[in-house]
């Protein structure tokens, strides 16, 4: 009986479900190419910080002349 | 941060180029089914989708073994990773199921064996990232995580048997359907391929964004253990 009728029509549905998949992943692929560039800057600013603290802790140390 | 590896610069291209192959297989290879007509399409990435969420699942579930033996961070980014990932893919597929849903049952949602166990397991999941968020001791967190991430994959294998042992009207792929599922189809060659082949490209897909992850994983915890240093 459905057979004589033909499919149903429901490319909408397809393209809404594709629309998710390819969605979702692209939005996921930008979260970690972001999260992944405010770490990078994150570990410079951290690494600066330390680096000026030990300086100025060695400059400390230093007695004075 | 270590420079990109060349292995995964090749693991990047070629997971590209299958998953245009499987879309292209997908729209243009695989035939339309006679009765739900295009919508039937969505399943070939909506099982796809599923494979992967269950297989970070799992991943996690033996990263928390290996870390809770070994006693190796390491570890528990690996699981970390995987359970990030496979939210993301079984959240696509339960929404790409909604969709399927509303043409061939007529409504986007019910209550069925299947729909609730994947959704339960899903908020397992999410629970599990929000409650590490809670825990600020790196040490710990990676127990909890490692216990919790054994314990949370239990719902998996259940989600994964539930329409094959409950009363279901979600149609089973390989195996026999319960008689009252709607939505049943018997794959022709082209669809069988299609189906397979999707299977296997998401695993590569999976893979690859595990690699990625786990970089991104190092990082934060380099992040972490810089900021502890600046703050003592």
């Amino acid at each position: 009986m459905f057979l004589d009728q033909g499919p149903i029509e429901s490319t909408g549905y397809m393209i809404a479900g594709y629309a998710v998949i390819f969605g979702v992943m692209l939005i996921y692929l930008i979260s970690l190419f972001v999260r992944t560039m405010n770490l990078k800057r994150d570990i410079e600013v951290l690494e600066d910080i330390e680096s000026t603290d030990q300086r100025s802790s060695t400059s400390d140390q230093k007695p004075a002349s | 941060m270590q420079p990109k590896p060349r292995a995964l610069s090749i693991l990047d291209t070629v997971t590209a180029v299958l998953f245009v192959l499987a879309t292209l297989m997908v729209f243009l290879y695989a035939p339309e089914e006679a009765v739900m007509g295009q919508v039937q399409r969505v399943f070939y990435f909506h099982v796809a989708s599923a494979w992967v969420g269950m297989l970070g699942f799992l991943v996690a579930a033996v990263s928390g073994v290996v870390y809770l033996v070994k006693g190796d961070r390491k570890w528990d980014i690996v699981g970390l990773a995987a359970i990030e990932i496979s939210l993301v893919f079984f959240f696509v597929a339960i929404v790409m199921g909604a969709i399927w849903a509303k043409p061939v049952w007529g409504e986007w949602w019910t209550w069925d064996p299947r729909l609730t166990t994947a959704s339960i397991v899903e908020l397992v999941y999410a629970a599990y990232i929000m409650l590490r968020q809670g825990i600020e001791d790196p040490d710990r967190r990676a127990r909890f995580g490692a216990v919790y991430a054994i314990l949370g994959f239990i719902s998996v294998p259940l989600t994964f048997v539930s329409i094959r042992i409950f009363r279901t009207i979600h149609p089973v792929v390989i195996g026999n359907s319960d008689p009252t599922a709607k939505g049943s189809f018997d794959m022709s060659p082209k669809m069988l391929q299609t189906f397979l082949f999707s299977l296997f490209v998401f695993s590569f897909v999976f893979a690859d964004l595990l690699w990625h992850r786990i970089r991104l994983g190092r990082l934060a915890d380099k992040v972490e253990e810089l900021r502890l240093k600046v703050t003592q």
